[in-house]
């Protein structure tokens, strides 16, 4: 039951991607085309006060449950690796209209078409690290 | 309780969403949903095949139960938090999904043509959804990080990679909506 909490946490993630439509095809093929401001507010509110949040954290006047400073791994570095795999991704996420997280919300909705989707991107992690070696990073 | 049943505007759910980002951080973790699909091959026995998945997944056990409560989040949530699950889109948009093959946008979450079963038992629509998948999983393991890894936190913490990553999705998304999506359906 340790890690009950981590449950918790992802059935109220869970239910914000629902609720603010963000787990909806349309709605992300709608923010591609510039129509609505609705996804842009959603992940730019989450930025400005996860910039605060981790300011917090750093400054450490936020600590973890066990009064510990947090710790914040960094990304890795290079160009090639983040930007051909931020673009693979966009385009997936475009035609699919889910990124990870929806896509496990969808299978909660009881979407079955997304069965083929969330085996196909354990493919493509899969694929990728077998393949790694051969690319640029 | 209208609050609650109606959908969520964008103040209210970019706020909640941080708030979960600093929960997972508070409980000593991290806020990251696609690395659970290299626990997941792990899971699956990669490891025989693939070196990098030799890890022990069992470590990765509070990232997963993250994961299954996602799915219990989307089933409590359709199932009794959503009564209406129209989407009001720019009707410029469902204009636009028309003219390219998408009908009657927004009139659920998700397009018929792509997800319904129908889409799903022929043979393009399965290769659609395979890529899509593909796509997102390779993608996002090759940057090291998703929507949320990535664009949630990466960007908090104001790290250059992640505003690569972040152009990078823009990039990839602009290309497939504008440039593929109209001469798939």
């Amino acid at each position: 039951m340790k890690y009950f909490k981590f449950l918790l946490v992802g059935v109220f993630f869970g239910i914000i991607l629902f609720k603010a439509e963000v787990v909806s095809w349309f709605r992300i093929y709608e923010m591609f085309k510039f129509k609505s401001f609705h996804m842009y507010g959603v992940i730019g509110s989450a930025v400005v006060i996860g910039l605060v949040v981790m300011f917090l954290f750093k400054k450490r006047k936020l600590k973890t449950i066990e009064g510990n400073a947090v710790y914040i791994e960094p990304k890795k570095k290079g160009v090639s690796r983040n930007l051909l795999g931020g673009i693979i991704f966009g385009l997936g996420w475009a035609l699919g209209g889910a990124c990870p997280g929806p896509m496990f919300v969808l299978l909660g909705k009881g979407v079955i078409a997304i069965i083929v989707v969330l085996i196909g991107a354990i493919l493509g992690a899969f694929l990728y690290h077998a393949f790694k070696h051969k690319l640029p990073h | 309780m209208d609050y609650i049943l109606n959908p969520w505007p964008w103040y209210v759910a970019g706020p909640l969403i941080a708030l979960c980002m600093y929960l997972m951080f508070y409980f000593g973790k991290k806020f990251g949903v696609s690395s659970n699909l290299e626990t997941l091959c792990s899971v699956a026995g990669a490891g025989k095949v693939v070196d990098f998945f030799k890890f022990d997944w069992r470590a990765k056990q509070w990232n997963l139960n993250f994961v299954a409560g996602l799915i219990i989040g989307g089933f409590i949530a359709s199932q009794w938090l959503a009564p209406d699950q129209s989407v009001a889109l720019n009707p410029d948009v469902v204009q636009n999904l028309s003219e390219i093959g998408i009908q009657n946008a927004g009139a659920q979450y998700l397009p018929d043509e792509i997800y319904s079963l129908d889409a799903l038992l022929s043979l393009k629509g399965f290769l659609i959804l395979l890529g899509a998948g593909l796509l997102v999983g390779f993608g996002a393991r090759y940057s090291g990080g998703c929507t949320s890894g990535h664009g949630i936190v990466g960007l908090s913490n104001l790290f250059t990679e992640s505003f690569i990553a972040v152009a990078g999705f823009f990039i990839g998304g602009l290309i497939m909506t504008w440039l593929i999506l109209p001469y798939i359906f």
